[in-house]
C-alpha cells in the first residue's frame, strides 16, 4: 500500500475508535469496564501501526519523491478556492504522526489503570481518542482548510478533556479559559492564511511554498503581507504551544486528569506550534523579522518559565512551566533554522516529559488527590519505582548526557550560536534556562521524594494506599463527592498497576535512548530523515565549527550537573535554606509566585474591559438604543401611523363625502394648473 | 341667454348639494341633497346637448334621471328600516356596521 | 324675452337649492326641492329639451318627490339649521365627535373651493362655443322643428340608445324589488322588538358579534 493509503488508515483508526467507543459504550460496559479503555488503546495502536507503514513505504521511494499529496474528495472550489480533503504525507509529517501515536499509545495504556473507577471512563477514553484523531488531522493536512480544522478540533478536544471533571468548577473556568486563548490562535491562524492565500491564491500547502518561492511575494525580504501572515502565523503558534503572553491557560489546564496533561499538554498538542512554524518554513524564511519575533518570545517564554517553575507548590504546575519552557527552546530552534534540532527535541521532550507527568499522576495517586508539595515528603521507599522514572525524567529535562533531552537541547542550542550576531544573547539565553530547569526539576523531586516520608508514604510503606476520608478539589478544599463529574474513588499507583509500569518503562527507555539517534557529528538520523522536507530551506545545513560544539557539551554538562547540586544543597542538605532566600529575595520571590503578574495584567487589559464592554451593551445600548429606539420606535411609528390611517375609517358617512370632495377639488385644481 | 349661464347655474347647483351631503346629518336631506348634484349635472347635460344640436345629452339625461330614482326608491327603503329597527336617523350615530 | 325667463327659473333653482341645504325641517327641504325642480323644467324648456323638461315635472318632480314626501311624512327626523350649527357647534351635537363638528365649516369651505374650480373650468378656459346660443339645427327634412320633441327622443332611444334603454328599465325593475325587500315588515304588523330569529341568530345569540356588542345595539333600542 502506497504511503498516503497509510497516511489515511492513520486518520481513521482513532476515528473509529471514537466512533466506536461513543455509539456502543453500554455494550462495552457489559462485556467489561475497562473495555472502552482498551478499545482506544487498541485504536492508538493501529495508527501508529499505520504510521510506521507510512514510514517504511516513504523511505521505499526516492528522497526527492518523499511528498505525497492525496485528496480524498473536492470539498468546494469556487471563486478561485480549492478546497479539498487533502492530506500530505512526508518526512515531517510522519514523524509527526510516529511521534504523537506512539506516545498516545502509551499515555492510553497508562490511562485505562489511571482512571479505572471513574464514571466516566468510557467518555474519556471517546475524548482522547477524538483529540488524537484532530491532532493527527493538523499533522497530516495537506491544505490550509484541513490544518485549520485540525487546529480547532484540538482546542476543542483539549476544552472537554481540562473541564473532564465538570461538576468541579476551576476544572471548568480552566477549559474555558485554555478555550478561549486558543480561539485566539485560531484566529491568527485563519488570518494569516488569508494574508498567504491572497498572494499564493491557492489553500494547498505544497502549491503555496512552490508559488512563494517562485516569488509571489515579490522577490525581497520581509514582504509587508508576508510578514504579516508569518506573524499571525505566530500568534496562532504561541497560543497553541503556551508561548508569552498567550500561556496562562497552560498551569490552568493541569486541572484535567495527569494522563490528558502529559499527553495534551506535553507532548502533542502544545507541540503544535513548533510544527506550524517548521512546515511554514520556506514562508518563514523569506520574513526573517518574523523569524527574529518567534526567537525572541522562544527565549523569553523559557527563563520566565523557568523562574516561575522556581516558586511553584502543585507538583503539576511545576511540570507545565517546565514543558512551557521546553517549548521555548523549541519555538526557538525552528525560528532560527535548526528545523532538525527543533523537531529532535520535541521528540525527546515528549517522551521525558509524559514520563514525568506520568509519575507525577502516581505520587498524586498515593496522596489519594493531592497535589501540593508542601504535603509531600519522603516518598523514596514507598515508590521505588515512580522514584526511578522521576529521577530519569528529569534527568532527562535537566539535560545530563548521555540521556536524551542532554543532545537535543545542545543541538539547538548549537545551531543558534551557528547563527551568530545577536543570536549569542539567545544562545547564553538558553543555557541560563537550562540552568533554572535543572534546579526546579531536582527540587521537586527533592521535595517529594526526600526527606522524611509524610503520613501517606509511611502507610504506603505499610502497605495500605492512603484514601482521603472526603474527597476534596486539591486546589481549594472544596467537598466532592465520587459520582460522575468528579474524579472517582479509585486512585492508582504505578507500583500496582502493570499497565502503568509498562508505560512508564517504554517511555524511560526512550528518555534514556532516544539521544542516542543524533548524536554531533556522529550520526544524523533524524537530519536525514527530514532533509527532503527542508529541501529548498537556506537555513537547513549549518556547518558546525568544533569548538563551539566542544564548548556546547561541556557547558551543557557542566550547567545541569551544577543544577542538581544547587537543588540538592537547598533543598536536602540545609532544610532551613529556601526558607532564608525566599526572605531575602521577597520581590522577586513575590513575582516568580504571582506567575510574573501575567493573569492580572491579561485581567486588566482584555477582561475588564470586554466585561465593561459588554455590561455597557447590554444596559445601556441595547436598552436604549435597540429596544427603545429601533425596536420601540419602529413600532410606535406603526402604532402612530395606524392610529392616524384609523381614524380615517371613523364610519362617519359625512367625512367620506367631504373626503370625495376634496379629492375631486384636487383633482381639478390639478388639472387646472396644466392648463 | 349663452350656455355658459346654464353651466354656471349647474356648477353652483352641483356645489349646494355637495356642501349639503358634507354638512347635514339627517339622510333624508342627505339624499335630497345628492338630487341636487343629479340634476345640477343634468342641466349641464341638457345645455350641452343644446349647444352640438343633438340630442345625446337629453338622452343621457333622461338615463341619469332613472338612475336617481332607482337610487331614490333604494335609499328610502333602508331609511325605512333604520327607523323601524329604533335606530336614530342620523349620519353621525349610524357609523358601525351592525349585524 | 327669454333673459328674464332664464334669470327668474335661475333664481328659482338657486333659492330651491339653498333651501334644500339650510331648511331645518326635512319636509320644508322636501318642498324646496320640488320648487327647485319645477324650476328647473322652465330651465330645460329655455333650452328646448321639452321632453325632458316634461319628463322632469311628471316623474321627478311628480313621483319621486311624492315618494319622498310619504318617507319623510312617516320617518320625520329632526334637524338642525346649518346656520344654528355654525354658530353653535359644541352644543348641537353630543356624540358627533371632533371629525364631525369640524365639518361644517369645513364643509361649507369644500364647496366654495368647488364651485370655484367649477367655474373656472367652466367658464375660463376660453371656449368659443359656450358663448353661442347653441347650434343652429339642422336642415334636415323635419328636423328643426323636431329638436327635443317626444318623437326625437323616442327615435334616439329605440335606435342608438336602445342598450342604455333596456338596462335602464332592468335598473327600474332592480331597485323597485329591492326597494320592497329592505322596507317590508317582517312577520307581520308589530314593531320589532328583538325577539324575532333569524337562521343568524340559532348561531349566535341576539346583540352580540363583535361590534355590536361593542357598540352596544341594545341600548338603542326603544
Amino acid at each position: 500500500m502506497g504511503a498516503t493509503t497509510y497516511g489515511w488508515l492513520v486518520l481513521a483508526f482513532p476515528l473509529a475508535g471514537m466512533l466506536v467507543i461513543s455509539l456502543g459504550y453500554r455494550r462495552l460496559q457489559a462485556i467489561s469496564p475497562l473495555a472502552a479503555g482498551w478499545v482506544g488503546t487498541a485504536a492508538i495502536f493501529l495508527a501508529f501501526l499505520a504510521a510506521l507503514g507510512a514510514l517504511i513505504s516513504l523511505q521505499g521511494l526516492a528522497p526527492a519523491h518523499r511528498e505525497l499529496s492525496s485528496s480524498l474528495w473536492n470539498y468546494a472550489s469556487t471563486v478561485g478556492i480549492d478546497a479539498q480533503a487533502s492530506i500530505l504525507v512526508d518526512p515531517l509529517s510522519v514523524y509527526m504522526i510516529l511521534v504523537v501515536t506512539g506516545i498516545s499509545t502509551l499515555i492510553h495504556l497508562y490511562s485505562v489503570s489511571y482512571m479505572e473507577g471513574d464514571r466516566g471512563f468510557a467518555r474519556y477514553f471517546a475524548y482522547l481518542n477524538y483529540f488524537v484523531f484532530s491532532m493527527l488531522l493538523l499533522v497530516l493536512a495537506g491544505n490550509f482548510l484541513l490544518l485549520v480544522v485540525g487546529w480547532a478540533f484540538v482546542g476543542a478536544a483539549s476544552y472537554l478533556l481540562i473541564s473532564f471533571w465538570y461538576r468541579r468548577t476551576t476544572a471548568t473556568r480552566a477549559g474555558i479559559k485554555a478555550f478561549v486563548i486558543n480561539v485566539v490562535g485560531d484566529v491568527g491562524l485563519v488570518l494569516g492564511t488569508y494574508f498567504i492565500f491572497k498572494h499564493t491564491h491557492t489553500l494547498d500547502l505544497l502549491r503555496s511554498f512552490h508559488a512563494t518561492e517562485a516569488g509571489a511575494f515579490g522577490h525581497g525580504h520581509n514582504e509587508g503581507d508576508l510578514v504579516a501572515g508569518c506573524v499571525l502565523l505566530l500568534v496562532a503558534a504561541f497560543a497553541k504551544s503556551a508561548q508569552v503572553p498567550l500561556h496562562t491557560w497552560l498551569p490552568d489546564a493541569m486541572e484535567g486528569p495527569t494522563p490528558v496533561s502529559s499527553l495534551i499538554h506535553a507532548a502533542t498538542m502544545v507541540t503544535a506550534g513548533v510544527y506550524l512554524i517548521a512546515r511554514m518554513h520556506t514562508l518563514f524564511e523569506l520574513a526573517p523579522a518574523a523569524q527574529d519575533v518567534g526567537a525572541v518570545v522562544g527565549a523569553a517564554t523559557l527563563l520566565i518559565a523557568g523562574s516561575i517553575g522556581l516558586a511553584q507548590t502543585d507538583i503539576k504546575r511545576v511540570i507545565a512551566y517546565s514543558t512551557m519552557s521546553q517549548i521555548g527552546y523549541m519555538i526557538m530552534g525552528v525560528s532560527v533554522g535548526a528545523y532538525a534540532a527543533g523537531l529532535f527535541h520535541l521528540m525527546t521532550h515528549a517522551f521525558f516529559k509524559a514520563l514525568l507527568f506520568m509519575a507525577a499522576g502516581s505520587v498524586i495517586g498515593a496522596m489519594a488527590g493531592e497535589q501540593s508539595l508542601e504535603r509531600m515528603g519522603g516518598f523514596r521507599k514507598a515508590l521505588p519505582f515512580t522514584y526511578a522514572c522521576f529521577l530519569i525524567g528529569g534527568l532527562a529535562l535537566s539535560g545530563v548526557p548521555p540521556f536524551s533531552g542532554f543532545f537535543s537541547k545542545d543541538d539547538i542550542l548549537l545551531v543558534t550560536g551557528e547563527r551568530g550576531g545577536w543570536h549569542w544573547a539567545l544562545y547564553g539565553a538558553g543555557y541560563l534556562g537550562a540552568l533554572l530547569t535543572a534546579v526546579y526539576t531536582f527540587r521537586m523531586i527533592f521535595r517529594a521524594f526526600h526527606g522524611e516520608p509524610v503520613a501517606e508514604a509511611r502507610e504506603l510503606q505499610a502497605g495500605h494506599p492512603h484514601h482521603a476520608t472526603a474527597p476534596s478539589n486539591p486546589a481549594t478544599g472544596e467537598q466532592e463527592d465520587t459520582d460522575v463529574g468528579f474524579p472517582g474513588e479509585h486512585h492508582a499507583i504505578a507500583e500496582r498497576a502493570l499497565p502503568m509500569r509498562l508505560a512508564m518503562g517504554l517511555l524511560a527507555l526512550g528518555a534514556i535512548g532516544a539521544g542516542l539517534i543524533q548524536i554531533p557529528k556522529l550520526d544524523f538520523v533524524i537530519e536525514d530523515f527530514l532533509r527532503p522536507t527542508f529541501a529548498t530551506s537556506t537555513l537547513y545545513e549549518p556547518h558546525t565549527r568544533n569548538g563551539l560544539l566542544v564548548l556546547g557539551l561541556a557547558l551543557g554538562t557542566v550547567i545541569g550537573l551544577l543544577g542538581i547540586a544547587i537543588a540538592y544543597r537547598v533543598w536536602v542538605q540545609r532544610p532551613g535554606m529556601a526558607a532564608a532566600i525566599r526572605a531575602r529575595t521577597r520581590p522577586l520571590y513575590e513575582l516568580f509566585v504571582h506567575k510574573w503578574y501575567f493573569d492580572e495584567l491579561i485581567d486588566a487589559l482584555v477582561v475588564r474591559p470586554a466585561a465593561a464592554g459588554g455590561g455597557f451593551a447590554r444596559h445601556t445600548f441595547e436598552r436604549l438604543f435597540v429596544d427603545e429606539t429601533i425596536v420601540g420606535g419602529t413600532t410606535g411609528l406603526v402604532r402612530a401611523g395606524s392610529a392616524a390611517v384609523r381614524a380615517v375609517q371613523s364610519g362617519f358617512v359625512r367625512y367620506y363625502a367631504a373626503l370625495l370632495v376634496l379629492g375631486v377639488a384636487g383633482v381639478g385644481f390639478y388639472f387646472l394648473l396644466q392648463t | 341667454m349663452s350656455i355658459a349661464w346654464y353651466l354656471a347655474v349647474s356648477a353652483i347647483v352641483f356645489a349646494l348639494g355637495a356642501v349639503g351631503v358634507m354638512v347635514r346629518r339627517n339622510p333624508l336631506v342627505v339624499l335630497l341633497c345628492l338630487e341636487l348634484m343629479l340634476n345640477g349635472a343634468n342641466l349641464a347635460l341638457v345645455a350641452f346637448s343644446r349647444m352640438w344640436g343633438n340630442g345625446d345629452g337629453q338622452i343621457l339625461a333622461l338615463i341619469v334621471m332613472t338612475v336617481a330614482a332607482c337610487e331614490v326608491c333604494i335609499g328610502l327603503g333602508m331609511i325605512v328600516a333604520i327607523y323601524r329597527r329604533h335606530l336614530p336617523i342620523d349620519v353621525d350615530e349610524l357609523r358601525e356596521l351592525q349585524g | 324675452m327669454s333673459s328674464v325667463f332664464f334669470f327668474l327659473a335661475a333664481i328659482g333653482v338657486i333659492t330651491g337649492a339653498v333651501g334644500v341645504v339650510m331648511l331645518r325641517d326635512p319636509f320644508y327641504s322636501v318642498l324646496a326641492l320640488v320648487a327647485h325642480l319645477v324650476s328647473l323644467a322652465v330651465l330645460f324648456l329655455l333650452l328646448r329639451a321639452q321632453f325632458v323638461a316634461a319628463v322632469q315635472v311628471v316623474v321627478y318632480a311628480g313621483a319621486v318627490m311624492v315618494l319622498y314626501v310619504f318617507v319623510v311624512a312617516y320617518v320625520g327626523g329632526e334637524g338642525d339649521a346649518i346656520a344654528q350649527r355654525l354658530r353653535r357647534p359644541g352644543a348641537a351635537v353630543a356624540s358627533g365627535g371632533p371629525v364631525a363638528s369640524g365639518l361644517r365649516l369645513g364643509g361649507a369651505v369644500l364647496g366654495a373651493a368647488l364651485l370655484v374650480e367649477l367655474l373656472i373650468a367652466l367658464l375660463g378656459t376660453g371656449l368659443e362655443t359656450i358663448n353661442g346660443y347653441g347650434a343652429g339645427f339642422s336642415t334636415a327634412a323635419g328636423e328643426a322643428h323636431t329638436f327635443g320633441t317626444p318623437a326625437y327622443i323616442g327615435n334616439l332611444l329605440l335606435t342608438r340608445f336602445l342598450l342604455a334603454f333596456e338596462i335602464a328599465s332592468f335598473l327600474l325593475l332592480i331597485a323597485a324589488v329591492g326597494g320592497v325587500v329592505l322596507a317590508r315588515r317582517r312577520g307581520g304588523l308589530g314593531e320589532q322588538d328583538g325577539s324575532e330569529l333569524t337562521p343568524l341568530d340559532l348561531l349566535r345569540p341576539l346583540d352580540t358579534g363583535t361590534t355590536a356588542e361593542a357598540v352596544g345595539a341594545g341600548r338603542h333600542q326603544r
